[in-house]
């Protein structure tokens, strides 16, 4: 498959009167077409900055892109100019943001707000524009269209909205979709739906998707690959399975530590990951994760770890660790039979 | 427009509103069919001549009485009202419409623009309005056109000031960001985002505005710098008047009535539009 989407070195600051905040440092990684991707991370880990700004979505300034190329299509997008980019933003690259609740503007009606692109990118008139819309709310499950189309996102709930958000995130059949914790803000049985909603969109028209979330278990049952970040740098990436069936990285495996099971019985303590998220304003020196990590060795707080690919995994699994987290777990297991 | 009046029949306030300003507008339009004496005929063996309800002695039939020079005070409200009106209501146009556009372009640009524009606001806001419409008139010289555009320079700053906070406000929000995902431009967002969303205040400060304006109006034909006579204003009406108060009630009365119930039925209407307009509080269509 050829990459539709290629991070090299994307590298994001955001400087600030007092200091300077160091959101992405040198990201890279490939997306091919048709590829769902999970990103996932705490907050302040740059996984949602580092989307918005491949589409000049960060506010500059105070943001700034320091280093790196966004292939789209073989196309750099930070080389594009301001016009190029609204031409290319809910066309090509559809968003879905987090809150449904604030992100449709409250006095305009359903149907503007989705026929808005469709009429700007597409050249549809009104009358076809109003066919298109209907037709949008009913692939993604909102029953009675044509009177919902005329009413304002007051009179929608949380789950009816974030469907209006993905109908105008796909309008246009965009070729990356980039869903920005998308379900969030929404309860759990709503949640299940939307994500249904999506892995079925994905199969009529084929979107790639970037998923971007702090939620382990959604991406466990959407994405293709998944990619950890931590401190503005990606931890660890690979297909879904072998990152969750083997992480190599101490902080996925911390993740998934603090996930609760099925099997868990009675009143047990979730694991917590130790320590306090990293100070982004601090100069990226060493592995970010390094002073919240047991594992840790000296090296990791001198030199930033590259991504190689984990040993003796899967192709495309990769890691950026310089301990060997199976053998510190071995030797964890042995020390708790002693 | 058969929601917006079954909307208007289920409040009174607004109902009422409606109603006097429509007949403020109707009477303004068809003030030369009303069959009403010429506002600047005057008949001086007729001269403060109580209104004829009074049961006074009151030579000819003059419904509101004369004034100082025997002219029909109801027909001089009438016809008052049609320069008052549309002097009123462009002035609060333009300065709304050129208010709203720079308050949106200071609060969506911030930075230099808005530290300008804000700049300029509080250089104004600092000199009397009053002060400021007497000396552009002195300068322009008294006529419609240009009691309009002072009248709209006192204007302005108000709208961009509240408007501008809001837009500060609302760039911020989630489907601004929204917004510019789909590929809006600037401009895109400042009229078809951002402006709906500052209408509602907007009508508002116009309600106020206009009531503000149809006094300053007064003020400023009181002081002589308004329509000039022998042409009716309401300003003018109660400042010719105000010497016969003690003699003569009806000369200034009349018209201040008529200034009351116009500034009342305007902000009575614009109350209930702002309601209409707000999609949370209108019953689904």
């Amino acid at each position: 498959m050829k990459p539709l989407l290629e991070v090299r070195n994307l590298t994001v600051e955001f400087n600030t009167a007092s200091a300077t905040v160091h959101a992405v440092n040198d990201v890279s990684y490939t997306l091919a077409e048709g590829e769902t991707l999970g990103i996932v991370g705490e907050s302040g880990s740059g996984k949602s900055v580092h989307a918005l700004s491949m589409v000049g979505l960060i506010a500059m300034p105070p943001g700034r892109v320091v280093r790196g190329e966004v292939l789209f299509n073989g196309r750099n997008l930070l080389a594009l100019s301001q016009r190029e980019l609204f031409d290319l933003r809910g066309k090509e690259i559809g968003f879905i943001f987090q809150d449904p609740m604030t992100s449709l503007n409250p006095v305009l009606t359903i149907e503007r707000q989705i026929a808005e692109p469709l009429r700007r990118h597409l050249g549809l008139s009104a009358s076809q524009a109003r066919k298109r819309v209907v037709e949008l709310l009913e692939l993604v499950g909102i029953p009675d269209a044509e009177r919902r189309a005329g009413q304002y996102p007051h009179e929608f709930s949380g789950g009816m909205r974030q469907r209006v958000m993905i109908a105008i995130g796909v309008s246009c059949n965009p070729k990356l979709l980039i869903a920005d914790e998308a379900t969030t803000a929404l309860d759990v049985t709503v949640q299940a739906q939307i994500l249904e909603l999506v892995r079925d969109l994905k199969k009529k028209i084929g979107t790639t998707v970037i998923w971007i979330t702090h939620d382990m278990g959604v991406v466990a049952g959407l994405a293709d690959t998944v990619q950890v970040m931590y401190g503005g740098r990606i931890m660890e990436r690979g297909p879904v399975r072998a990152v969750f069936n083997d992480p190599r990285s101490a902080y996925t495996w911390g993740l998934l530590k603090s996930l609760p099971h099925g099997s868990q019985r009675g009143v047990k303590r979730l694991y917590q990951i130790p320590g306090n998220p990293p100070d982004m304003t601090r100069e990226p020196v060493g592995d970010p994760f390094a002073p919240r990590n047991r594992f840790a060795t000296e090296r990791c707080f001198r030199e930033t770890p590259p991504l190689v690919d984990a040993a003796d995994s899967v192709s495309g699994h990769k890691v950026a660790a310089w301990y060997d987290l199976r053998q510190e777990l071995a030797k964890l297991e042995a020390a708790s039979h002693d | 427009m058969k929601s917006f009046f079954s909307a208007l029949l289920q409040s009174r306030a607004g109902l009422f509103g409606f109603v006097l300003v429509t007949v403020f507008v109707l009477a303004a339009i068809l003030a030369p069919f009303l069959g009403l004496p010429s506002p600047t005929r005057s008949d001086l063996l007729a001269r403060m001549a109580p209104p004829t309800w009074t049961g006074l002695f009151s030579p000819g039939a003059h419904p509101l009485g004369t004034d100082e020079l025997g002219r029909d005070i109801l027909s001089r409200i009438v016809y008052g009202s049609r320069v008052t009106l549309i002097v009123a209501c462009s002035a609060v146009v333009l300065g709304g419409v050129v208010g709203v556009l720079l308050g949106i372009i200071a609060g969506y640009y911030r930075g230099i623009v808005d530290r300008v524009l804000m700049r300029i606001v509080d250089i104004q806001l600092a000199l009397p309005l009053m002060l400021l419409a007497l000396l552009v008139v002195a300068a322009l010289g008294p006529s419609t056109r240009n009691l309009i555009i002072v009248l709209a320079l006192t204007s302005w700053l108000r709208y961009a000031r509240i408007i501008r906070g809001q837009v500060l406000a609302l760039r911020e929000r989630e489907f601004i960001l929204s917004a510019h995902a789909i590929g809006a431009g600037t401009w895109r967002i400042m009229l078809r985002h951002l402006l709906p969303n500052v209408l509602t205040p907007a009508l508002v400060i116009a309600t106020l505005e206009l009531a503000r304006i149809i006094i300053m109006d007064a003020a400023l034909s009181f002081l002589g710098l308004g329509i000039q006579p022998p042409n009716p204003s309401w300003g003018r009406m109660l400042s010719d008047g105000r010497v016969y108060i003690s003699t003569a009630w009806w000369i200034v009365t009349f018209p201040g009535i008529a200034i009351l119930l116009t500034v009342l039925s305007v902000n009575l209407l614009g109350d209930w539009l702002r309601d209409y307009f707000d999609p949370k509080l209108r019953t689904s269509r």
